[in-house]
């Protein structure tokens, strides 16, 4: 890691993240939030007044009928009507807490998620390179998750606990203060334990799931490689292996919902240690007549102890929620920071509309634009490259491909090969010199219109969900079904299409399910041929084809880049020989560049590999 | 399902058993504390009785203090017994995962494997923490809380029996409607979230042909999809919380205004009154616990399930009842052997293959894509069972043997090789634990991997990723092969094993097993004539069947699928240095 990195890798704080949040929440629908919250107030207003209801019966209504002779029930009856009104708003205000909030939280959801999504699929390559699947995959999912479970319920009961909270103190307050003083003793031992054991059960959840992940990298080995392990009969070691991460996983996760789960009886016994002790002191107290109160007043107080400890178990159970919710809001921001792709060229492109299967570059001019007819010449000039500062990856690169030239990267993996075609679509930046397209820099050309004019096969081929034919579309969606059929038949992936259940109609998924490694290069040269771009690159893209095949596919690939700037990549070099230019490269820089025969008689690094002197990896 | 699942409870019967009777006798004594308050509050604040007062309470806190240590037992032993659940699942699923066949293996896909391992445990872990504690609780708390509130005032406790049922219509009703939704979001997320899988994946794809966009709309439609379900869902769930405080509510409306109608005309006291309270929540909140239980066990129904059909499935080749345990000699044949993957499957793989390979014979196998070649060697080693017919190794059918001891006689590299994370040492001692350093630099050497190895600036302790990412292919071939050498085989199976080595390492690779393991039983199956033409006799595979076995020269005059390889091989010079 560099210096500038670190420096440039500040992170937020919480705050400033939670912050930010809440500013994201509240803009998505300022008045459901606003409405949602003026219900929590109602809400928890309603409950605590419910509780106190208990002392109004006793000591207003219950009490004086007691010594009335013949009872008037009226008073009761309208303290009873107030008391329904009251709790019939408390339902209809928690009813429309809990919909807004979930309905909020769907909002915020889908508006952060699409909007990752769109902002990831601008993002430069190197941001794939350098950040793992499973971790931008984890923000789509898990963290996303834990936010939604912020904004529908740790927010609403945070807000709501602290308020009954603050209720149900100004209420006991109002009842007796000497009890309310004795109960925040007890309530701050209590709090104390609760704190303690929430803070405990987040340690060890944070355990298991880092105990978790160790036990998936081993599973996903072990049973990625299941077969090898019958062949050696390695089950028993496997099995062995296995029983310490299993064994540990059982520890954290044990531990975890211990601490978790303990905090119930401990809680909920709390609230009747406190309304024993309330009890005892408050009937003490008044039975000596050391305290003015009152049954009613009593058996209230006794209510809102219980309605105490349940707000600060809340709370602090939210503490844990809300912390991991920033967390994973924090990562989810990361990568909406991450900045795009730069894309300043303002060149397009268009089709020819007189000549089928060529294109105009529409260059801006200060009135209007010219079109310049796509000829496809690519010329490197000097290029430079490194993905970080201390280990430069291609030095000095000069190429200059005329049109309709056949170009080949030679060299050992590591040498630059696929790293100089990912120059030419501008999948990274260079770090100095100049590539031109048809004398155009290409950093004038719009990257849309660039990467339009390129085709690349690469060699790992992802395919994605669909049927055969979406998936051979994906090239040009305008293509006719005709058209398609065509492309694979020229790549001759029209005979296997055909012995699939569906033909093209059969839906494969994107791991390419019962397809063979060389049926999805298949598929995908095929995309790349209705693709149809003035110029090809070819990133091993025959690699995991039988020799057989590859001959036949290659008269087929020869047709279409007749006429066509193409660059290859490939390890058989039976498949390079007829190139019009042969570069072979070595850590980065071009080492020999010629013709098949010219390369031979040169007697390198080219002639000892195509004698099978030297080996390439 | 379920008894696979309890057939994993074992050694934490105790802890399960104790779990459910903490937390029944803490119900019994936190259901009694409503009771003896209203006790002390008729009889000692009522009456100013001091003396009272203090002996139910010291009585209260005792009980109340007895209620939390057995709550926090029932919390321990649940937690700890569910997580020994769980863990003892993981335990059976692995072992018997490790007991598959490649028949068994090709049923589950490693992924869904891993998803089984921990999510699908995870959840029933918490199920069954459930089951053996609030489970338990839930039900008993309703029941103790309606017989106590009988006790107390039989006619108040009559608006439960009221209540209670319309509540769990309610209840029911709520989750009904809201269940099929669930399924409907969790395929609605495997979607939204194979799209994004996908275009990480395939993002150059997705650049190079400039499909930003569409992808982009493809991922909201499935997140617009998620929202509609989620939010429709929902909606019915919201309807919960106020269902419940409206009843809770209403019951307590109810107790209040029968309340003070009964303690005005002096059937009861004040303090009965104050129980009730406590009773009426405790009746309707275990209610709303049962509801939340109910639906949490549905959910954890299918991974139950999901755990059960890994631990289910019985493994399709197992040790025989006395198996042999030693081989002589790597003397193989073929009697009539036929195969399919599927018994009732109309396309044999192998059809009718007769075949004698003697003792330390090098044998080539070649043929085309589809002709079998792997699926016969497979059978040497039983990675599969023949349909018909048998295979002998040393004079004994393979079934009789003992399948380590075969496995270890018989060493195949396969075509999708796999090194493990570890040093290269400990990836070569799969072939042999016990073998001495000496022993591994031989077997490097002789693969040709001792050279590489010692370029390394760790040499034999140099560690090696995970997938074996930082050698290269021709490199993991190499050590594949070292690691089976190191098993001193009866037998050795090269599938296409050095397909990325160059011609001129492959020939002295050959060489040198020549040389140093003359006795043991070589068979090269390749795709390149150069690879298999010293072989003392090739076998052209085509369509499942032996087209025809003979030397190098012999197959070059007489069949024309090998010569027309040979020839086509031959024009393509570059051969040299390919692959």
């Amino acid at each position: 890691m560099t210096k500038q990195n670190e420096t440039s890798m500040q992170q937020p704080s919480r705050l400033q993240i939670l912050n930010r949040l809440l500013k994201y929440t509240f803009k998505t629908a300022p008045a459901a939030l606003i409405v949602a919250m003026i219900s929590v107030v109602i809400s928890a207003g309603a409950t605590v007044y419910g509780s106190l209801f208990i002392q109004q019966l006793i000591d207003r209504y219950i009490t004086p009928m007691l010594h009335e002779k013949v009872p008037n029930f009226t008073p009761l009856v309208h303290g009873m009507l107030l008391m329904a009104g009251i709790y019939l708003i408390g339902v209809i205000a928690n009813y429309l807490m809990t919909i807004l909030m979930m309905w909020l939280a769907q909002e915020v959801q889908k508006s952060i998620r699409d909007q990752m999504f769109s902002h990831m699929q601008y993002l430069p390559i190197a941001y794939f390179d350098q950040n793992e699947y499973g971790d931008i995959m984890s923000c789509y999912t898990n963290d996303i998750d834990t936010l939604m479970q912020l904004i529908s319920q740790s927010i609403p009961q945070f807000v709501n606990s602290v308020l009954s909270l603050t209720f149900v103190i100004i209420a006991m307050f109002s009842l007796s203060w000497q009890l309310t003083i004795f109960s925040f003793l007890v309530f701050g031992l209590s709090y104390g334990v609760v704190r303690y054991l929430t803070i405990n059960s987040g340690k060890y959840f944070s355990l298991q799931q880092a105990k978790l992940g160790e036990m998936n990298g081993f599973n996903e080995e072990m049973l990625n490689g299941l077969k090898v392990i019958k062949v050696f009969s390695h089950e028993a070691d496997a099995k062995r292996d296995f029983e310490k991460y299993n064994d540990e996983l059982r520890e954290a996760s044990g531990k975890a919902n211990l601490f978790s789960t303990i905090l119930f009886p401990i809680m909920g016994n709390m609230g009747n240690l406190l309304y024993v002790l309330i009890a005892l002191v408050g009937g003490g107290l008044s039975a000596i007549g050391k305290m003015p109160l009152t049954v009613g007043a009593l058996a209230s107080f006794l209510q809102l102890s219980k309605s105490f400890s349940q707000p600060i178990m809340q709370i602090s159970q939210q503490l844990n929620s809300i912390v991991m919710a920033i967390a994973g809001a924090g990562r989810i921001f990361n990568l909406l920071d991450e900045p795009v792709e730069v894309n300043e060229g303002k060149i397009e492109i268009a089709p020819n509309e007189k000549i089928q299967s060529s294109w105009n570059w529409l260059v801006p001019t200060n009135d209007g634009q010219v079109k310049e007819p796509v000829r496809g010449n690519i010329q490197f000039e000097h290029v430079n490259f490194s993905y970080s500062p201390e280990r430069e990856i291609l030095h000095d690169i000069s190429i200059d491909a005329k049109p309709g030239m056949k170009i080949a990267l030679v060299g050992e993996t590591g040498a630059g090969k696929t790293t100089i075609s990912n120059m030419i679509n501008r999948f990274y930046e260079i770090d100095s010199g100049k590539i031109l397209y048809d004398g155009l820099n290409i950093r004038e050309i719009d990257k849309h219109a660039l990467r339009q004019s390129v085709s690349i096969v690469l060699q790992e081929t992802h395919l994605f969900t669909g049927t055969v034919m979406e998936n051979i579309r994906f090239g040009n969606l305008n293509a006719s079904d005709d058209q398609v059929y065509q492309a694979a038949r020229l790549s001759h992936a029209d005979e296997f299409i055909h012995e699939l259940d569906h033909g093209y109609d059969t839906v494969i998924n994107g791991d390419g399910g019962d397809l063979s490694q060389g049926q999805m290069q298949l598929l995908s040269i095929a995309r790349a041929m209705i693709a149809d771009r003035p110029v090809m690159i070819l990133d091993e893209a025959t690699s995991s084809i039988d020799t057989r095949t590859e001959r036949m596919v290659q008269a087929g690939m020869d047709n279409l880049l007749a006429g066509r700037t193409s660059f290859v990549i490939a390890h058989r070099l039976s498949t390079i020989v007829n190139s019009d230019l042969i570069l072979v490269l070595d850590h980065g820089q071009i080492i020999e560049a010629g013709s098949h025969d010219e390369l031979l008689k040169q007697k390198g690094f080219y002639y000892e590999l195509y004698t099978g002197k030297k080996e390439l990896d | 399902m379920l008894k696979t699942i309890l057939s994993a409870v074992r050694q934490y019967k105790t802890k399960s058993l104790l779990s459910p009777l903490f937390v029944s006798l803490e119900v019994f004594i936190e259901m009694f504390i409503p009771y003896v308050m209203g006790m002390l509050i008729d009889n000692g604040i009522m009456k100013n009785d001091m003396h009272y007062i203090v002996s139910r309470g010291v009585f209260l806190l005792i009980l109340t203090l007895i209620s939390l240590v057995l709550g926090a037992l029932a919390s321990a032993t649940s937690a700890t017994a569910a997580a020994g659940v769980a863990a003892n699942l993981r335990h059976d699923m692995f072992n018997q995962i490790q007991e598959y066949s490649f028949e068994n293996i090709n049923k589950f896909s490693s992924s869904s494997l891993v998803t089984r391992l921990t999510t699908d445990v995870n959840n029933i872990q918490l199920a069954y923490q459930m089951s053996i504690r609030i489970a338990v609780r839930a039900p008993l708390m309703m029941i103790v809380s309606l017989i106590m509130s009988f006790i107390v005032n039989a006619k108040l406790a009559l608006i439960f029996v009221v209540l209670v049922p319309i509540l769990a219509v309610v209840l029911a009703l709520i989750i009904k409607t809201a269940y099929p939704y669930f399924p409907k979001i969790f395929r609605g997320y495997d979607r939204l979230n194979r799209v994004v899988r996908e275009n990480v994946r395939g993002i150059r794809e997705v650049k190079t042909y400039v499909h930003e966009e569409e992808q982009i709309d493809e991922f909201k439609k499935s997140s617009k999809l998620i929202y509609k379900l989620f939010f429709g869902a929902q909606k019915i769930m919201a309807t919960n919380g106020p269902v419940m405080m409206f009843v809770i509510d209403s019951a307590l409306l109810l107790v209040s205004w029968f309340g003070a109608r009964q303690i005005v005309y002096g059937s009861m006291q004040t303090g009965q009154l104050v129980s009730m309270f406590s009773y009426s929540m405790s009746v309707l909140f275990s209610l709303m616990m049962l509801a939340m239980i109910f639906t949490q066990l549905i959910l954890a129904q299918a991974s139950g399930n999901r755990v059960a059909a890994v631990i289910n499935e019985q493994p399709s080749i197992t040790n025989p009842h006395k198996p042999i345990e030693t081989i002589a000699d790597g003397d193989i044949e073929f009697d009539h052997v036929g195969f399919k993957y599927e018994p009732d499957a109309e396309h044999w793989i192998l059809k009718d293959i007769n075949l004698h390979i003697l003792p330390g014979e090098t044998i080539g196998i070649i043929g085309e894509t589809g002709s079998s070649k792997s699926t016969l060697v497979s059978m040497i080693p039983r990675l599969y069972d023949v349909t018909t017919g048998a295979v002998r190794v040393s004079g004994h059918n393979v079934r009789s043997y003992d399948l380590k001891a075969l496995r270890d006689n018989v060493a195949m590299v396969l075509q999708n090789n796999v090194l493990f994370s570890g040093t290269i040492k400990d990836n070569l001692k799969w072939g042999n634990e016990h073998a001495s350093d000496e022993e591994i630099v031989q077997a490097a050497k002789i693969a040709h991997a001792d050279g590489f190895i010692r370029e390394f600036k760790d040499g034999y302790d140099t560690m090696i990723d995970q997938g074996g990412t930082n050698v290269s292919g021709g490199q993991k071939q190499r050590l594949t092969i070292a690691r089976a050498l190191l098993k001193q085989p009866k037998i050795l199976i090269l599938d296409d094993s050095t397909s990325a080595v160059d011609t001129q390492t492959e020939r002295e690779i050959r060489t040198a097993l020549q040389k140093d393991m003359p006795k043991t039983t070589k068979i090269i199956i390749s795709q390149r004539i150069v690879s298999i033409k010293d072989a003392d006799r090739i076998i052209v595979m085509n369509e499942g069947q032996i087209q025809d076995i003979g030397t190098h020269d012999e197959l070059i005059k007489r069949n024309p699928l090998y010569s027309s390889i040979a020839k086509f091989q031959a024009e393509q010079k570059g051969v040299g240095a390919d692959d």
